[in-house]
């Protein structure tokens, strides 16, 4: 059987292939966001206290 | 024709029948009294942090409920209010709400303890296998008070959100606790009086069913007034003020005067007006709990201007 682009499953699942796809992009977004926040709020957290050993 | 069924796929799930599988309306409750829980305590969180906690909260609330329907496909197949859910409908396999009701259940308690603390991440853990084991596994189909203790998986929320911002449990998030808690048996049991459920059929001892009608208004009525204390404490406590106290009055005075108009009526003059009484305490159980949390928020939000608070 010849190889087609689309199988006949890729336009029946696309509702369902098209929602995963955009849950994962926004699980990675979301974790990207987190590790903005924490890494740059770690360094905050730790500037007062380096400060305070001085 | 049995070789030209076997290549239908008109009942094959779409995305929208895995969203059923969390049981959305439930989640958006969950949302709001752990949004309300986590913004009232008194320490600050980034509000990233805070989003993306009350998003994790929310998916291990939707892992509970696609495990709750794996389990209970049973009851809702006989059940004529839930007969059209995924499972009984047969678009979705038992097994994949299993699966994906244990692999959210993972990602989410892992993500929360990574995102706030480990704390609120345990204390998540700790809400789903008490929803899942204790109540839907355990308890629903042996006790006719399965409703109370269904309550308590549902008032865990605000406490989780507390946990998110505190990393730990107070009096305050206590009492949030159980002013859900209390407010859960009056809410559920007026709609099986309308609703009128084949539970027998399904093997669940309902109140309604186990004790009668007549013994489920009086149950409503003293949960009712049981309620009005705690809504008083949670008033008077730290995050209470003014307005959750002007509300809670107003709230529970009109939440009493519907339980005892209900516990007033049997089932003749109730099915003379078509529940008319039960129907309006349902519907006025929701706005009690809304605008209780919604108080809460107002008076935290109060106190950036210097009023609200005690």
């Amino acid at each position: 059987m010849a190889i087609r682009p689309a199988h006949e499953i890729h336009t029946r699942r696309f509702g369902r292939n098209l929602g995963l796809g955009l849950v994962l992009g926004a699980l990675a977004l979301l974790i990207f966001g987190l590790s903005v926040v924490k890494i740059s709020h770690l360094q905050e957290g730790k500037l007062p206290a380096a400060e305070a050993t001085q | 024709m049995s070789d030209l069924s076997a290549i239908d796929h008109g009942n094959e799930a779409g995305f929208g029948d895995y969203v059923q599988l969390l049981k959305p309306r439930v989640m958006s409750l969950v949302v709001f009294t752990a949004m309300v829980g986590l913004i009232v305590a008194p320490v600050h969180v980034h509000p990233f942090v805070a989003f993306a906690a009350i998003l994790f909260i929310a998916l291990g609330g939707g892992a509970s409920g696609a495990l709750n329907m794996w389990y209970d496909a049973d009851i809702d197949r006989v059940m004529r209010r839930t007969q059209a859910r995924p499972i009984p409908a047969g678009r979705v396999q038992p097994g994949e709400a299993l699966a994906l009701g244990l692999a959210l259940s993972g990602i989410s308690c892992v993500m929360l303890g990574l995102a706030a603390n480990w704390f609120a991440g345990a204390f998540l853990a700790f809400t789903i296998f008490f929803y899942v084991v204790v109540y839907t596994m355990w308890l629903k189909r042996l006790t006719p008070q399965n409703i109370v203790i269904g309550g308590a998986a549902g008032a865990f929320p605000p406490m989780i959100g507390w946990a998110v911002a505190t990393g730990g449990v107070s009096v305050e998030s206590l009492l949030m606790f159980a002013l859900i808690f209390m407010w859960t048996p009056p809410h559920f049991w007026a709609l099986c009086l309308f609703m009128k459920d084949d539970y027998s059929k399904a093997g669940v001892p309902m109140l309604t069913v186990t004790h009668g009608r007549a013994a489920t208004r009086r149950h409503i009525l003293v949960y009712t007034l049981l309620l009005a204390p705690v809504a008083a404490a949670l008033a008077l406590s730290s995050i209470g003020g003014p307005v959750v106290l002007a509300s809670a009055v107003v709230l529970n005075a009109l939440f009493i005067r519907g339980a005892i108009r209900i516990a007033r009526r049997d089932e003749a003059v109730a099915e003379a007006d078509g529940y008319k009484a039960e129907k309006a305490f349902f519907k006025f159980s929701l706005a009690y709990l809304f605008l209780h949390f919604g108080a809460l928020l107002v008076e935290k939000s109060l106190t950036g201007f210097g009023l609200g608070g005690w």
